[in-house]
């Protein structure tokens, strides 16, 4: 559409028509110019755009404490932390910090997982060489394969530091009773996540573990065929608590495939829900045990006025 | 009385639910080794600790002067397989160090019975018929059940 009257107007015009283009386009180009910086000083505070507004919904103003508990609170990830907590209860010769750091190795245990499920194959004719591949011939695989076995084995130990902890600081005490146990039911998902673990390298230490393992089974009240009650229940070796853990009466490659499943779905998917309950308790129980419990001056005027 | 319906309902399928997975775990058929196998005749043993067929069967065959009897190979303590020290004339398991003698009899570490025997027949043509889906046992304090029949062979 411009093009038309340009093309006539430079055939009848000549030199002062270019040199009013040119000053056409300097002009254009200082107008750009000054959009942008204009646009450039909107964008100096990403805190200010309307970008960052719709992700973080509040303003990080560290000067008003009731802010800094919105900015915790309206964020998913920061929500998972308590907006405020005792300065006493966070000290590390008090906690030891186990509880965070069995969370931390669940998650690098998660991650590396993942990973070496890419290359393993939970049968008795490839488990064991996948993991010869994984230690010998896949980049960085004896690497993954190391942090996840020294993972597993920290966090079965700082599990049990985290529960001495508890113990030593009496924090399983009420309020705190129902997380007592269901810390208990983790304890105890670690342990079996640990022992699914072992069975899968298919090499014969995990093998004569969980034959042994697995032949405590036998004994069960109730459940297994050498236990209490267990013959007097129709129980044999086909159909008691062992053969459903081996999916059959030996271990085979039916359980090599049932422990993988358990290790890798089963077990960490009840586990992140008692996680997700074990910390949305702690905070509903009143946040960490601290050494002493805080009480507000409004409070103790109720309780002297009750007696 | 439609609320408790709707409940019932919920509750009656979420334990129909557990049941079937409970039951899902059992399978039905299974596909491991046959409990039952010929391991030749009583002539193709000499006195003494047969290991021959510990890798393919997981049984032991021991004649003594009298009997010929098959010991399944498995610790009756947790269930591992113990190795045949010739040298000391034991079965020693490497798990937790439970000992037998030559005939299978526990005498060290932590196994509270003699190894299981595996019922032995000889068949029509003079082979040695082995099952180990029959085991013999002799529970501590208990009547042994290793002079029944088909615990043993006599030769």
């Amino acid at each position: 559409m411009d093009n038309e009257p340009k093309e006539t107007k430079q055939l009848t015009g000549g030199d002062e028509d270019n040199r009013s283009m040119l000053e056409r386009v300097k002009q254009t180009g200082g107008a750009l110019k000054e959009r942008a910086k204009e646009e450039a000083k909107e964008y100096k505070d990403p805190q200010d755009t309307q970008l960052w507004k719709s992700i973080f919904r509040v303003s990080h103003d560290r000067s008003d404490p009731r802010n800094r508990s919105l900015a915790i609170l309206s964020n998913v990830f920061l929500h998972l932390h308590p907006a405020k907590i005792n300065r006493d209860a966070v000290r590390y010769p008090f906690t030891w910090g186990m509880g965070g750091i069995t969370f931390y190795l669940f998650i690098v245990l998660t991650f590396t997982g993942v990973l070496l499920m890419f290359y393993y194959h939970p049968t008795k004719l490839d488990a064991f060489r996948d993991i010869l591949y994984l230690e010998h011939d896949v980049p960085f695989g004896k690497l993954l394969r190391n942090m996840h076995r020294w993972a597993a084995h920290l966090m079965v130990i700082t599990t049990w530091l985290h529960m001495f902890r508890v113990v030593l600081t009496g924090s399983y005490k009420k309020p705190r009773e129902f997380n007592w146990c269901v810390g208990v039911v983790l304890l105890v998902l670690t342990l079996l996540l640990s022992f699914t673990g072992y069975l899968l390298p298919d090499d014969q230490l995990g093998f004569w573990a969980v034959t042994v393992g697995t032949n405590m089974a036998r004994a069960t009240p109730m459940l297994g065929h050498e236990g209490p009650f267990g013959p007097q229940l129709g129980l044999t070796a086909y159909n008691d608590v062992r053969f459903g853990l081996l999916g059959g009466s030996i271990v085979d490659s039916n359980a090599l495939l049932r422990s993988y499943i358990w290790h890798c779905i089963g077990i960490p998917l009840v586990a992140s829900i008692f996680m997700a309950v074990h910390f949305w308790r702690i905070r509903k129980d009143g946040g960490i045990s601290g050494p002493a419990p805080v009480m507000l001056e409004s409070e103790m005027k109720a309780v002297v006025k009750k007696k | 009385m439609r609320r408790r319906i709707v409940w019932a309902t919920v509750a009656g399928s979420l334990i129909t639910f557990f049941l079937m997975f409970v039951r899902f775990f059992l399978p039905r058929s299974i596909l491991e080794p046959s409990s039952k196998f010929r391991i030749g005749t009583p002539n193709d043993y000499a006195l003494g600790v047969d290991t021959k067929w510990q890798q393919q069967y997981r049984i032991w065959v021991t004649r003594t002067s009298d009997r010929l009897f098959v010991i399944y190979a498995r610790c009756t303590h947790l269930g591992c397989t113990p190795d045949w020290k010739a040298s000391e004339n034991k079965f020693k398991c490497p798990c937790h160090g439970s000992g037998y003698d030559s005939e299978g009899i526990n005498f060290e570490g932590p196994a509270p019975r003699p190894m299981d025997r595996a019922k032995v027949t000889l068949n029509a043509e003079g082979q040695i018929e082995v099952d180990i889906g029959t085991l013999y046992e002799w529970p501590k304090g208990e009547k042994s059940e290793f002079d029944d029949d088909g615990a043993f062979i006599r030769v």
